[in-house]
């Protein structure tokens, strides 16, 4: 365990079995709890808010420690839209026995807002949905209206 | 919000029909055989007790009488609506809430919809089955299956043909489906339309990558349809254009004439979704080669095989029916 990582533990107590997601830009760390589900978790959890990061762009960044659960693939892959660059590891007896990092996924679910005003995603109280067309280009297809469109910021879901 | 889990959890009775890509060579050519038993025998009992809601969200007389007229004539009874003004869609409710409450009372429900998307999500929600009858732009099946079954009754096959697609293929639903659906019967499509109107490139991909052959051309006259066996004349839709301007360049830029149809083929039909303006001239009507009227009569054994076939009636079913009215 080096020096930075005791550092860390100072300000975020350290967690025995379950999941840490780490370098969350600040401000998504509530968008990073709702795509998650966090919110409706009975776990107990650690969050951490404008952390000092020397990692991050503004030197700041949120982490949630998450008690006793872990998550599979597809879930963390959603976060790769908000923030590519987060880091996983999965905790067992204090020790971190895996790293992982999100990749973009084949569907995206409740995270873009679909650019065609017309779509029945913006008119109705439901989940988006996009099929990965392109991972690269990020292009990507709405699996109501059927329109491709380039993942774009503006369209992320606030 | 609903999460997609909590909306799959509702169990259907029946069969969608949302998009034209959802069904296979196998499940084209059964519907088109169902559609040839009920021509034969377009009255018949087979639907009696059933209920048919038709909710149309967005007013489409041709579409919503041929749908009505097909249940009416199998015995069903209607429910339903085609003035979304006296709905609560009005007072705010969702199309979840709407979907909802008709399922308790209907077998089947027939949508149109202004909103593109809708009918796929109505088919999630819905424990009844949904046959779509238009979402916006987006897709019309029962009008491809129509278009189809009129293209096999005159040629007598769907194989190899020579198809010709005139008018507006920028924005023309009916011909994306219609391309769609021909792509398992080694077509040879024209496309003919003027520069700002042209099949759009993800069609164009679509065919390369089909090994679909295709001619691109803006123009239209005697000579360049005389091989035609179908000749889809479309309508230039205003209500598409942004630019007021460039509907007036295009609208009456290609009319069919009857002088325009001496070389034609014996055996060229010319087909059109409808409403027409001025894309067909009033003389082509009483031409041999014109079948738009009865493609639209085509239309209503369309959609009493559409129907049954949301009900979970098979073809077996409708050929062994006992209910037939002489």
């Amino acid at each position: 365990m080096n020096k930075k990582t005791n550092k860390e533990e100072i300000i975020v107590p350290a967690l025995r079995n379950g999941t840490v997601i780490d370098h969350i830009p600040s401000d998504k760390l509530f968008k990073v709890m709702t795509l998650l589900h966090l919110d409706r978790l009975k776990s107990q959890m650690i969050f951490g808010y404008n952390v000092g990061s020397l990692r991050m762009k503004d030197r700041t960044k949120s982490i949630i420690k998450v008690s006793d659960r872990y998550f599979s693939s597809q879930e963390l892959n959603q976060l790769s839209v908000i923030c590519p660059n987060v880091t996983l590891n999965v905790i067992h007896e204090y020790e971190v026995v895996e790293k992982r990092q999100v990749v973009m996924p084949d569907e995206l679910h409740g995270i873009m807002k679909c650019a065609n005003p017309k779509c029945i995603t913006n008119h109705e109280p439901m989940e988006t949905r996009f099929k990965v067309i392109d991972k690269e280009k990020g292009v990507i297809r709405c699996h109501y209206c059927e329109k491709e469109q380039v993942i774009s910021p503006d369209n992320i879901i606030k | 919000m609903r999460t997609n889990l909590q909306r799959t959890m509702a169990v259907k009775t029946g069969k969608d029909l949302v998009t034209i890509e959802s069904l296979s060579k196998k499940e084209i050519e059964y519907l088109l055989e169902m559609t040839a038993e009920f021509e034969a025998h377009p009255n018949r009992r087979i639907l009696a007790g059933k209920v048919v809601a038709t909710l149309f969200f967005e007013p489409s007389t041709r579409t919503r009488l041929s749908f009505e007229t097909a249940a009416v004539r199998l015995g069903a009874r209607i429910i339903g609506f085609n003035d979304p003004k006296v709905t609560s869609a009005t007072k705010g409710e969702t199309l979840n809430d709407t979907i909802q409450i008709v399922s308790n009372y209907a077998d089947v429900i027939v949508m149109r919809h202004y909103l593109e998307g809708a009918a796929t999500y109505a088919s999630e929600v819905s424990r009844r089955p949904i046959i779509n009858a238009g979402d916006g732009a987006n897709q019309h099946p029962s009008q491809t299956m129509l278009d189809l079954y009129s293209i096999l009754k005159t040629q007598g096959h769907l194989d190899g043909l020579n198809i010709y697609m005139v008018g507006d293929l920028k924005y023309g639903r009916t011909v994306h489906s219609l391309l769609m659906a021909l792509r398992y019967y080694g077509c040879h499509f024209h496309f003919i339309a003027p520069k700002v109107l042209q099949m759009p490139e993800e069609y164009k991909l679509f065919c390369r990558e089909n090994n679909i052959s295709f001619t691109e051309t803006s123009e239209f006259n005697e000579s360049e349809i005389a091989d035609a066996d179908i000749i889809y004349m479309t309508r230039v839709q205003k209500e598409r254009f942004t630019d007021l301007m460039e509907y007036e360049q295009v609208k009456n830029i290609y009319v069919l004439r009857r002088s325009m149809l001496r070389r034609a083929k014996k055996t060229m039909k010319i087909l059109h979704p409808l409403p027409r303006v001025t894309e067909i001239a009033p003389d082509v009507d009483n031409d041999q080669h014109a079948y738009y009227f009865q493609q639209a009569q085509n239309g209503l054994y369309t959609r009493e095989a559409l129907i049954c076939h949301s009900l979970g009636i098979t073809l077996e079913q409708v050929r062994n029916d006992k209910t037939i009215i002489s």
